[in-house]
């Protein structure tokens, strides 16, 4: 039956910008300080404040909404949307309407068998709200009696994406959150720290019988600030719609809010159905003309980004596609990728140690590779020391472990801990001889064709070097020893 | 002359030849204040032990031989909606009646760079909106010609208080009038710039696309003086002009010979008081004989500039005055249970009728399904009003027309009728949706000694031409009434 | 044009966190109404193909470089507030 029900959604998502300050006036941005130590009068909305536009928001906002492959409006311009909370230092909060910065993009999100096209319907921006702490136990609003409101956060700026109903799972819009994210990081605006709020998300969710074209009754979700919620709520709320459907029901346009704690989605209360922003042009703000010369400026300082660089991987150094996306969709591991394939040449040998031994390290330490005391010069030099046969990949772990932990120079280390390979053909027959004379039974076996023996004569002769001796050639010289 | 009674320019004057010291200045605007200020009620604070201390610290500049620039040690009246740091600032309101700015409004940080004085806070309708000074949480101005009477509004204070030399010159703001209608009604000089000559920053928002800071004064000189400082690119306003300011003063040339005097005659129609017109024509005729060449012209849509006005005005304002909701700062209901509750009560107790009427017929502009039909039809027809404005200014150097239909009006009289006062602003509105420099000077006294007065337009960044033929009609008038008081 | 109602006032009362008594409303109703009345001539001046002018000034692009100012110490920014806990604006029971 719920095969015939097909999922609409559109997602709006929030990013806020890292400028030094915020939107309309001088304050520096807050990370979780003290509270309302980064005020003044504009944005603590005093009376006769005026805000002033930050321009590095104004290319910021323009760097996204080009990436996202929007058009930039030539004549834009803000407007006030009217509203009374007390996180709201003017209770109006300063947003773009009618007119905003980008439209008309799009992203595609690969979702492993199809691509999905998601439209961008704009690209706007506005200016953030101060954050409220609920006084109680459980800090809900609800169920307390008071609120605190700290305005550091007030007037930090926000950029609003918002997209066409053009998503069809809860997976989709996942991937599309994910894909966006990295996009963002690429263009090095934003922290897009879920966890801080710096990136959130509220979904357009409504169900229609699959084939049909029209778009039915949709609700607004609110709340879902990670990928897992965002997954998860939209799961509920298109399970919840077809179910109100299915049993000949139907859907209330209203807001509703996932708690993640029971993982269903409520309905927020009806005032907020009764919103009437009273939109206007904002008169303390002059308009903004966008000339091509700053779009193409804006448009300079966007790197390469993902979905290009993963096929320019694939091209240029002829990883396997896989490889390719996993380094390319971060910046910081791309970027290490090509530093390293600067020193070395074999890229594939590269791109196996970044996404094994490296990235295993990194996860289990929670670092990023920016962060990491192995430079790329380094890795490099331990790669060419393996090719060159003077230590085995087992010992090579280990001097990548100490690498990571140290920042050494895998030479030294080598050196320091004596870990070279022993490929002194005089020094390897020598121990080779007193292994063979010390294992009759195995020399005995080999001979009598039983080839397994023979692993446990190189085992023996590893022992006696502690792993130093190569391999290859304790292979050989058995051999010929014996035959 | 008595003390209080000379302007800023006769008063730097004494002070360069060392006639008259600061302190005495200030002393004697002071003992002014106590003789009239019980019946004016031009002040909602007095700073009076700050300005005395001020005016010995400038005394002691000057005996040590600093240069002595306009304004410095002049006592100055500021309209109490702009902010003084550290100072109380109400905008004549309930809900601002303890607010305690955090910072200087632009203006005051310029005037203070000059070293004046800060004589105090004046009287204003409350949030600036009004036009008889009756919407006072602190009470009524009186007129100083005759205290029965309304001195104008909403720089009621600011006005009477230079009228009645409780103060050397005063800083009002205007937004549809609020300068020059009170100017006139209470026989000073109010300049209203044009629109970005003078930071908004720290002026209480009602209107900000109209809103203007200008100086009242006691003439047309002191007029010019004060604008040189008040004038002038700032940053912290985004609809600051930046150009070159010029020297006001220079414009002050008793010489109009061939100027281009339009008289609109949609400002000279019904409702204008007979001897509110024959001054105007008077004038007219004295303009003549100075060389002046005077033509009628129409500016058809001038006849919804009120309309517009009404709907643009309350509709900013009722989003301006969103801010006052007792979470940050000013009045706040404390019984209130829940912050909806607190929201309604402080806002309902914390403002007065009229500013509670504009925010009402403001939201309701702007409110969906309306939106459309009134704001937005309001901002067509204003650029229709530039638009008659500009044209006008291809064959005028000025326009002039009388700045209040009426003379002052009894306090009482059209404070029940909403409409009828909004009518007294009938001649300046105009101005101030096109954002053109706008002077009233004295045009003379009526039958029953009130003083009428004179409007001069300009276009937009042409002061100079308002102050040139401010300052020759000024000369020809020849206005030397003082109020009985 | 349609005439402004006790309702309509007693909506817009609501968006500007206003409240009056029924006595109030009709005043205001009948003012408003009067005002309303006299605005809406307007409406009579054909304004197609005209532009509403929401900026008088022709200006553009008025903007701030990145850079830090200083803020306003913690006590100057608490300083004005009505009711203060935990170095924030306290308010009551959100509703
Ligand atoms: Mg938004
Ligand atoms: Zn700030």
């Amino acid at each position: 039956m719920k095969n015939e029900y097909e999922p609409v959604i559109g997602l709006e998502t929030h990013v806020e910008l890292y400028t030094n300050t915020k939107m309309f006036c001088g304050c520096r941005l807050s990370f979780g300080e003290e509270k309302n130590i980064y005020t003044c009068p504009v944005c603590l909305g005093h009376p006769g404040s005026l805000p002033v536009i930050n321009k590095k928001a104004i290319e910021y906002a323009a760097k996204i909404a080009l990436a996202l492959n929007c058009k930039i409006r030539k004549y834009t311009i803000f407007h006030r949307k009217n509203y009374f909370y007390p996180d709201m230092p003017k209770n109006y909060q300063i947003s773009q309407y009618d007119l905003p910065l980008g439209v008309g993009g799009y992203l595609d999100i690969d979702i492993g068998s199809y691509i999905r096209r998601v439209g961008i319907t704009r690209v706007h921006m506005e200016e953030d709200t101060g954050k409220l702490l609920h006084k109680g136990i459980t800090g809900r609003i609800s169920e307390s009696e008071a609120s605190i409101v700290d305005f550091n956060r007030a007037g930090t700026p926000l950029i609003e994406v918002v997209t066409e109903p053009d998503i069809r799972s809860p997976e989709e819009a996942k991937e599309y959150m994910i894909v966006l994210r990295n996009l963002i990081l690429f263009l090095d605006v934003s922290d897009c720290s879920m966890e801080e709020g710096s990136l959130r998300c509220d979904a357009n969710v409504s169900v229609r019988k699959t084939g049909e074209d029209k778009i039915g009754t949709k609700t607004e979700i609110k709340n879902l600030n990670s990928f897992k919620f965002l997954q998860k709520g939209l799961e509920y709320e298109v399970k919840r719609q077809i179910k109100v459907l299915e049993a000949g029901g139907g859907i209330i346009q209203q807001t509703r809010h996932y708690d993640s704690k029971t993982g269903t989605t409520k309905v927020l209360r009806s005032k907020e159905e009764a919103h009437d922003y009273r939109y206007f042009p904002e008169p303390d703000l002059v308009p903004i003309y966008i000339e091509d010369k700053m779009i193409e400026d804006i448009r300079k300082t966007i790197p390469e980004l993902p979905s290009a660089k993963a096929k320019r991987f694939e091209k240029q150094y002829g990883l396997p596609k896989y490889d390719s996306s996993f380094l390319a969709n971060n910046k910081s591991l791309a970027d290490y990728f090509e530093q390293c394939c600067r020193h070395y040449n074999n890229a594939k040998n590269i791109a196996k140690w970044i996404m094994g031994d490296f990235s295993a390290l990194l996860n289990k330490e929670k670092m990023t590779i920016k962060d990491s005391r192995v430079t790329p010069e380094n890795l490099c030099k331990m790669l060419e020391i393996i090719d060159k046969g003077k230590i085995n990949y087992k010992i090579a772990k280990s001097v990548f472990e100490e690498m990571f932990s140290t920042g050494k120079n895998p030479q030294k280390i080598i050196e320091d801990r004596g870990l070279e390979q022993i490929s002194d053909e005089g020094l390897l027959e020598a121990v080779i001889e007193e292994v063979i004379k010390d294992n009759p039974g195995p020399v005995k076996q080999f001979k009598e064709g039983k080839d397994k023996a023979i692993g446990f004569l190189i085992g023996r002769v590893m022992a006696k070097t502690k792993g130093k001796a190569n391999p290859g050639m304790v292979n050989e010289i058995i051999i010929k020893k014996l035959s | 002359m008595e003390i209080h009674y000379l302007t800023a320019h006769q008063l730097k004057d004494r002070l360069e030849k060392r006639q008259i010291s600061c302190t005495e200045i200030v002393k004697s605007i002071y003992l002014r204040i106590e003789e009239v200020e019980d019946r004016l009620n031009s002040y909602i604070r007095l700073e009076k032990e700050s300005a005395l201390s001020r005016a010995g610290q400038i005394d002691k500049l000057i005996s040590a031989g600093s240069d002595i620039e306009d304004f410095m040690g002049i006592p100055v009246a500021i309209k109490d909606n702009i902010c003084t740091k550290n100072i109380t600032t109400t905008c004549a309101s309930r809900i601002l009646e303890n607010y305690i700015p955090i910072y200087n409004a632009t203006v005051i940080d310029r005037l203070e760079s000059r070293n004046y004085i800060l004589a105090g806070k004046a009287n204003m309708d409350e949030f600036a909106m009004g036009s008889s000074n009756e919407n006072s949480y602190f009470g009524t101005v009186k007129n100083p010609w005759d205290t029965d009477r309304v001195p104008g509004g909403s720089s009621g204070g600011p006005a009477a208080c230079v009228a009645a030399g409780e103060a050397a010159c005063s800083l009002g703001s205007d937004t549809g009038g609020s300068i020059r209608q009170p100017a006139s009604l209470c026989g000073v000089v109010g300049f209203k710039p044009t629109y970005g000559m003078v930071s908004r920053y720290g002026l209480v928002a009602f209107a900000s696309s109209l809103d203007q800071i200008g100086p009242i004064t006691r003439d047309v000189e002191d007029c010019a003086a004060m604008l040189n400082i008040i004038c002038g690119h700032d940053r912290k306003d985004s609809t600051s002009i930046n150009v070159e300011v010029p020297d006001y003063k220079s414009f002050l040339k008793a010489d109009i010979k061939d100027m281009r005097i339009g008289v609109p005659k949609e400002l000279m129609v019904e409702g204008i008081d007979r001897e509110v017109k024959e001054a105007v024509y008077r004038i007219i005729k004295l303009a003549e004989d100075i060389g002046g060449i005077v033509e009628e012209i129409s500016l058809p849509s001038l006849e919804y500039a009120l309309s517009v006005y009404y709907i643009i005005a309350p509709s900013e304002a009722s989003s301006n005055l969103s801010r006052f909701d007792g979470v940050r700062y000013g009045y706040r209901n404390v019984e209130a249970e829940s912050l909806r509750e607190m929201y309604r009560r402080s806002r309902v107790e914390g403002f007065g009728d009229e500013v509670k009427r504009r925010i009402i017929i403001g939201t309701y502009c702007l409110s969906a399904g309306y939106y459309d039909e009134y704001y937005e039809k309001a901002q067509r027809v204003r650029t229709l009003i530039i638009g008659d404005f500009k044209k006008a200014f291809e064959k005028f150097d000025v326009l002039i027309s009388p700045t209040s239909p009426t003379t002052a009006f009894k306090i009482g009289e059209k404070i029940e009728d909403p409409l009828t006062m909004y009518l007294s602003d009938i001649c300046t509105i105009p101005v101030n949706l096109a954002g053109l420099p706008a002077i009233s000077i004295p045009a003379g006294l009526s039958g029953s000694k009130l003083p009428i007065g004179l409007q001069i337009i300009g276009n937009v960044l042409r002061e100079d031409n308002v102050l040139k033929v401010a300052y020759s009609l000024e000369k020809v008038i020849g206005f030397t009434g003082r109020p009985g008081l | 044009m349609k005439r402004i109602s006790k309702d309509d006032v007693k909506h817009v009362a609501e968006l500007a966190e206003l409240k009056f008594g029924e006595k109030d409303i009709e005043k205001i109703t009948s003012q408003l109404d009067r005002i309303l009345d006299h605005v809406a001539n307007i409406n009579s001046v054909n304004t197609e193909g005209i532009q509403p002018t929401s900026h008088i000034l022709d200006i553009k692009n008025v903007f701030r470089e990145d850079m830090v100012e200083e803020s306003v110490t913690q006590e100057f920014a608490l300083k004005n507030a009505p009711d203060e806990a935990n170095d924030g604006f306290k308010v009551p029971k959100i509703d």
